[in-house]
């Protein structure tokens, strides 16, 4: 039996983004994991204060000063006090690849107790493909051990490029303030062995704890929203992205995947201040899912760009009438993806810069 | 969510494709010996079934076959035999296993009730309409997730549960004959809801359904030319699985995959080379997908069997012209209509 290869490090193709506005402490249990990347530390709330980064790691760090300065006036589509900062990250990285974590999330054990690398399993769900357009019974068949089962069409085996891996977590589970209510106690326990591909044509709730994608393929859609202070909603910012980008990579043919790799959540936020947070958001979805549901993109959008603009556009002519701020958002929307295109131009192209990267080790 | 079990509304169907059935009914003896089981043989076994004692079952053979449908189109050999089971069942819930699969081990050890887990399956709602990232949220320690809209938790009835195997999985020749020493050992602890739309291949191995509701569109239809008694050399419950789910799809049903598991033997494995000569299954499965992928029953479909007379005659309108085979299978829908409207859609 040939051995299985290792999965590549892609330590100069991906970044790791990381918003916070506590510390960083929870690096010190990824060292291992994480110390070969590089980190691009988003940090919400006062930008007075000093966010301490453990030694020896490689990053650069952005407060809400650098984003103004770099953004100028369209910094007003990236979210204030709340991490739905981290999207900037993503905007500023110059890699394929992004992983996000939140700052409260830990290595887990799987079953057998050795420690998960969930960086790992990302790029190995990132690096194979998706199946998108038939369900598989026995879930990723790229996975060893694992294949296509009786009855799956060989004209889909090569399957999609993967544009998202969703990974998932053990202890505290992601659930909404109501929920955390009623059960306060409930932990997530069970590890569900298994990567699968969101079918094509369903909407998932995406979390952004433990997210990695392609930021090549889709990183465009992977706009955070308008949340935080100032704004009438939030806990929805990976919600939105997510919604957004599942409409899209369905469009373009890309794949999402979801599972493993489990991380290990300490930290239940505050419920009460959640239910505050959410509360619009909970009648509003019920709005934004048939719209997200319906939403047809026309065959002209090929890249991610001229989907995201169509979306804001109908989000412009048919959330509007839900609440005034989806006016506001689908302004930023667009506003987030003319930032994206000057931050990222295509290859060959003339840049502007706004002064050098900041604070960089 | 508790889950009452009546012995008096489960039967348990098996195919005999296999003379001595002891070392199956004994393993399983735990979790069927309160219900009612139907044993059909299939109509070319020529040897005597062995069962054990201490079971209600009742068998069914080719002249029971014969004798009750009378000339049917309908070839009920091999492994299409267990749907006449389906027929002549009266209970609400039909639990279908092959005669190779004894129940499995959990991580833990203990032995997996295929029988409980189904009847869970079942009697639990399915979420269709939004994908919950944490998999079946009605399960003991789960539940919707952060984004997941209150309106759609109530969910909707479950029609059909697709169990899984471990050990000798549920592969095609080409996948058995290049990965011949590949077992499944991968334990997947996860119940999930196959959303709307999404088509799959619904292995009749280890299956369970509400028969009541579902009973006219769980026919033997499709039947590849050189159709076997090896699981790769079918194709029949593939394509009652496609069928079913556009009917579930089209009613607002759900259908469920995942646990349970059962241990399936290597009775099969490693004969698939005799097989890829002839296997048309491989292209048949690629001329199915754009209908599949397509397909959309108008609103006017309300019941089941309304569904499958429609669903039959768009085949035979867009399938029929590639392949005869599919002339057959919409022959073989209808005719099944007819029969399970005869036979089949009675309650105990």
């Amino acid at each position: 039996m040939a051995a299985t290869p290792s999965t590549p490090l892609l330590k100069d193709e991906l970044d790791i983004v990381i918003p916070t506005i506590r510390n960083l402490d929870f690096l010190e249990m990824w060292r291992p994991f994480f110390q070969p990347y590089h980190l691009i530390i988003v940090q919400d709330g006062d930008p007075a204060k000093v966010i301490k980064v453990p030694q020896g790691f490689d990053y650069e760090l952005y407060n809400r000063n650098d984003v103004n300065r770099i953004l100028g006036p369209k910094a007003s589509c990236i979210s204030f006090k709340d991490s739905a900062c981290r999207c900037f990250g993503y905007m500023v990285s110059k890699k394929k690849y992004i992983y996000t974590i939140d700052d409260d999330c830990f290595v887990a054990k799987d079953p057998s107790g050795k420690d998960i690398n969930a960086l790992e399993q990302h790029i190995k769900n990132l690096l194979s493909p998706s199946t998108p357009f038939f369900f598989n019974t026995l879930y990723d068949p790229y996975r060893d051990g694992a294949d296509f089962v009786r009855g799956y069409p060989f004209s889909l085996r090569e399957g999609a490029p993967t544009a998202v891996s969703h990974g998932l977590w053990l202890n505290i589970p992601d659930y909404d303030a109501p929920t955390q209510l009623v059960k306060p106690l409930e932990r997530n326990n069970r590890y569900v062995d298994a990567v699968l591909t969101i079918p094509k044509g369903t909407l998932f709730p995406m979390c952004g704890m433990n997210l990695a994608f392609d930021r090549e393929l889709i990183g465009p859609a992977m706009y955070f929203g308008l949340m935080g202070d100032g704004q009438p909603i939030g806990r929805y910012d990976d919600m939105w992205a997510g919604w957004c980008t599942k409409v899209i990579t369905d469009h373009l043919s890309l794949g999402i995947k979801t599972g493993l790799p489990y991380i290990w959540h300490s930290k239940a936020s505050n419920p009460f201040v959640n239910l505050k947070k959410e509360y619009n958001g909970i009648f509003w979805q019920e709005e934004l899912i048939p719209f997200f549901q319906s939403v047809a993109l026309p065959k002209e959008a090929t890249t991610v760009q001229k989907c995201y603009l169509e979306l804001a556009k109908q989000v412009k002519a048919k959330l509007g009438k839900v609440d005034g701020y989806f006016l506001k958002l689908a302004d930023a929307m667009v506003t987030w993806i003319e930032a994206w295109d000057e931050l990222n131009p295509p290859k060959g192209a003339i840049t502007t810069t706004k002064g050098p990267a900041p604070k960089s080790k | 969510m508790t889950v009452e079990v009546h012995d008096g509304e489960v039967d348990i169907v098996i195919a005999a494709l296999q003379p001595n059935l002891t070392p199956f009914f004994e393993a399983w003896r735990p979790f069927f010996s309160r219900f009612h089981v139907i044993v059909v043989k299939d109509p070319e076994l020529a040897a005597e079934l062995q069962i054990p004692s201490g079971f209600d079952v009742k068998v069914y053979t080719k002249s029971d076959i014969q004798g009750l449908l009378g000339a049917t189109s309908i070839d009920f050999s091999g492994h299409s035999c267990r749907y006449f089971g389906y027929l002549v069942s009266r209970k609400k819930y039909v639990i279908s296993i092959d005669d190779n699969c004894l129940p499995a081990k959990d991580p833990a050890g203990v032995t997996v009730d295929a029988v409980t887990q189904h009847m869970i399956n079942l009697k639990t709602p399915a979420t269709p309409f939004f994908f919950n990232t944490l998999y079946d949220p009605y399960r003991k320690g789960a539940d919707f997730v952060r984004g997941y809209p209150f309106s759609l938790r109530e969910g909707v009835e479950c029609m059909l549960s697709c169990g899984l195997w471990l050990h000798n999985a549920d592969y095609d020749p080409m996948t058995h004959v290049v990965k011949r020493n590949q077992r499944n050992t991968n334990y997947v602890d996860a119940v999930m809801t196959v959303p709307l739309g999404a088509m799959l291949p619904v292995s009749g191995i280890n299956v369970a359904f509400n028969r009541e509701v579902l009973g006219a569109v769980m026919f033997p239809g499709l039947r590849i030319r050189k159709q076997g008694n090896h699981r790769w050399d079918t194709l029949e419950d593939i394509w009652n699985g496609l069928c079913a789910k556009v009917v579930c799809d089209s009613l607002g049903y759900g259908m469920k995959t995942g646990l349970p598991y059962v241990m399936r033997s290597d009775a099969e494995a490693g004969k698939a080379l005799e097989s890829l000569k002839d296997w048309e299954g491989v292209k048949l499965m690629d001329d199915v997908l754009p209908f599949f992928q397509s397909v959309k029953l108008s609103r006017n479909g309300v019941t089941v069997d309304g569904c499958v007379k429609e669903l039959a005659g768009i085949v035979r309108e867009k399938l029929a012209p590639k392949n005869p085979v599919f002339a057959k299978a919409a022959d073989a829908m209808e005719e099944w209509t007819k029969l399970w409207k005869s036979h089949g859609a009675q309650s105990a």
